[in-house]
């Protein structure tokens, strides 16, 4: 293999354009090639690094792809049992409410098992950011039907596609938990383009800002993809991505409640 | 000054805690526990000490609420009743499996199901051996009287502490229910934000640039290491086994005959030794006030005065079992049990001894 040639001359603080934030960790991250999650790990470490709130941040980690997201977010962090973050947050919150508390949470998680703990959290308004990892199945048990997995979609326990008539119908938690008055900013964004990045970042980071106001709970949910669960190569399942999940969730606010 | 006042046992709890400077309750509403949080709420926590009190949504929220103020190193609580004990199981494994200081109450009623809201001790097995998934206990004090469900407010947020340790207090619906006379402590301070960075450094209140990221967590997904943490699990129990083992006795010195019992069933013992000792039997009390950890040395050294010894439960017989495992067959050991929300009379108990211990 050849040798990486580096110019000492241009590798000079003042030419670099871009970093890795110091607020991930070195440890190498445990989601597939091709997976969303480390670039939403990464825009939301970023927008606590640029806001300095390192040292007043707690995150709550989920059960499921990114159960172990506390070694890669260089922040005070802690592991819920499956679907418990928002409870788990809701603690932490309330007896430390000038800190800022995010969970991180996939969708069999958030709006399965965790459905009560997520309705509960978002009607008391609990003054925490919810950043929800949709992908449309349970990735880490081996890609399984998810509450949100589409209609006619296929998975290892809806292996001939989600029947509704027998399975249920997709779940928009969102659209739903943006109808209850505790939540005053809901959006939907997706990490699949730099463009897109750049948008969820700038939700990011008006969802950990909204804590400031204490006004009530800031949602932030990120379609992703799953090219394993799903069986496609990174890019295809980013087409069927935008072709299939994006038509039934669509992109955009949702709820914007956050008037100073 | 301590206070004296007239108060049922829930509302005694309620109020030790208080004063204990518990930081947060976190409970659902269950008879016959509700007294509970009905005290807290009208106590108005946040106001007089800032503590917090707040109405989940389920048992399974609650204590999940407490497993996120514990992970900061908060004096937290949460109470129920025996359906929603179950519940929190899930919760408590993680409490356990984390290693989180915690303040769980069980006001037991009547089983198994949503079984009766009347008082019973059937919960013994959930509450010593585990309960939910994994090899973890909790310690667990079992109060008799109001005095001591107030007193094991505070001894049992010192122990969770000392032991980063879920300490739960088994009561049952006789005693949470029941008013009488109780002493209660001076009020304690709250934790503040220093003492808990200074007492508690593992706890989750924020990285600063002085330590590593604190990260509270059951999981680890390498066997060996997850054999290690319960192999060190394990170490703690066996050195609250040895250090954290209270009891009482009662008219033991020169009795023939011993009665095992805890919480209300103690109590109905002593007038069932009242009875039997005017009839020239003669009986004492062994009252483990431990469950976990279980008086095994004490009922060990008991075998070697008394002839027999009947444990008096309102279960099945539960804790017969640790009972036995302690005489090893050294004297005969029988269980006597009234339940589904049965309290035993006295009398009933003086015959159950004649019957199954004298005579049998």
């Amino acid at each position: 293999m050849a040798e990486f040639k580096t110019n000492p001359e241009i590798l000079q603080p003042e030419n670099q354009v871009y970093k890795r934030t110091e607020l991930l960790t070195d440890k190498a991250l445990s989601y597939c090639p091709g997976c969303g999650h480390g670039t939403a790990h990464r825009i939301i470490m970023e927008s606590i690094e640029e806001m300095g709130i390192q040292s007043e941040t707690i995150g709550i980690a989920p059960v499921g792809c990114s159960v172990l997201a506390y070694e890669f977010m260089n922040i005070d962090m802690q592991q819920a049992a499956h679907g418990r973050a928002p409870a788990v947050a809701t603690g932490v919150k309330r007896l430390f409410p000038e800190k800022f508390v995010f969970t991180y949470q996939g969708d069999g998680d958030l709006a399965a098992i965790g459905t009560a703990e997520t309705i509960h959290a978002c009607n008391r308004g609990e003054n925490i950011t919810i950043f929800f990892i949709n992908n449309g199945i349970y990735g880490m048990t081996g890609g399984q039907m998810a509450p949100t997995t589409l209609a006619g979609m296929k998975s290892s326990t809806s292996p001939y596609g989600r029947d509704t008539a027998t399975m249920g119908n997709p779940l928009k938690i969102t659209e739903l938990i943006a109808n209850l008055p505790g939540t005053i900013y809901v959006t939907r964004q997706s990490v699949h383009t730099p463009a897109a990045v750049r948008k969820a970042k700038k939700a990011v980071r008006k969802a950990l800002e909204n804590q400031k106001l204490k006004k009530g709970l800031s949602f932030v949910e990120i379609v992703s993809n799953c090219n394993s669960g799903w069986k496609m190569t990174p890019r295809q399942s980013n087409d069927w991505m935008v072709e299939n999940m994006f038509p039934f969730y669509p992109m955009g606010d949702i709820k914007v409640n956050d008037d100073k | 000054m301590k206070e004296l006042r007239l108060m049922k046992g829930n509302e005694a709890f309620a109020e030790a805690a208080i004063r204990a400077g518990a930081d947060g309750y976190f409970g659902y509403p269950i008879t016959p526990q509700s007294e509970v949080m009905e005290y807290l709420m009208a106590q108005k926590t946040h106001e007089r000490t800032g503590m917090i009190t707040l109405q989940a949504e389920s048992e399974v929220a609650a204590i999940n609420m407490v497993y996120g103020g514990a992970s900061c190193g908060k004096r937290v609580l949460t109470s129920s009743s025996s359906p929603g004990m179950s519940l929190k199981q899930e919760g408590i494994s993680y409490i356990a499996g984390a290693e989180l200081p915690c303040l769980l109450l069980n006001v037991v009623r009547g089983g198994p199901g949503l079984g009766t809201i009347q008082p019973s001790q059937s919960d013994y097995f959930q509450s010593t051996k585990g309960g939910g998934h994994g090899d973890y206990r909790l310690i667990v004090l079992a109060p008799a009287s109001v005095q001591e469900m107030a007193d094991f407010a505070g001894l049992g947020f010192d122990l969770a502490f000392k032991y980063r340790n879920p300490v739960l207090v088994l009561s049952d619906g006789a005693i949470g229910q029941m008013m009488e006379k109780v002493e209660l402590d001076v009020q304690r301070p709250r934790f503040t934000e220093d003492e808990i960075r200074k007492n508690s450094p593992w706890a989750t209140i924020g990285k600063t640039p002085d330590r590593e990221h604190n990260i509270i967590t059951s999981l680890d997904l390498e066997s060996i290491k997850m054999e290690q943490h319960n192999h060190s699990l394990q170490a703690k129990y066996r050195l609250i086994e040895e250090n954290e083992v209270r009891y009482e006795k009662i008219n033991c010195e020169d009795a023939d005959y011993a009665f095992i019992a805890y919480g209300t069933s103690a109590r109905i013992c002593q007038k069932a030794i009242e009875i039997a000792r005017a009839e020239g039997i003669k009986v004492g009390l062994m009252r483990p006030i431990t469950l976990f950890p279980f008086p095994s040395k004490v009922v060990k050294e008991m075998t070697t005065r008394v002839k027999g010894i009947l444990c008096v439960e309102m279960s099945a017989g539960q804790m017969v079992e640790d009972v036995r495992l302690a005489v090893e067959g050294r004297v005969k050991v029988e269980h006597f049990g009234r339940y589904g929300g049965i309290v035993h009379s006295p009398s009933e108990i003086v015959d159950a001894l004649k019957k199954q211990i004298i005579g049998g």
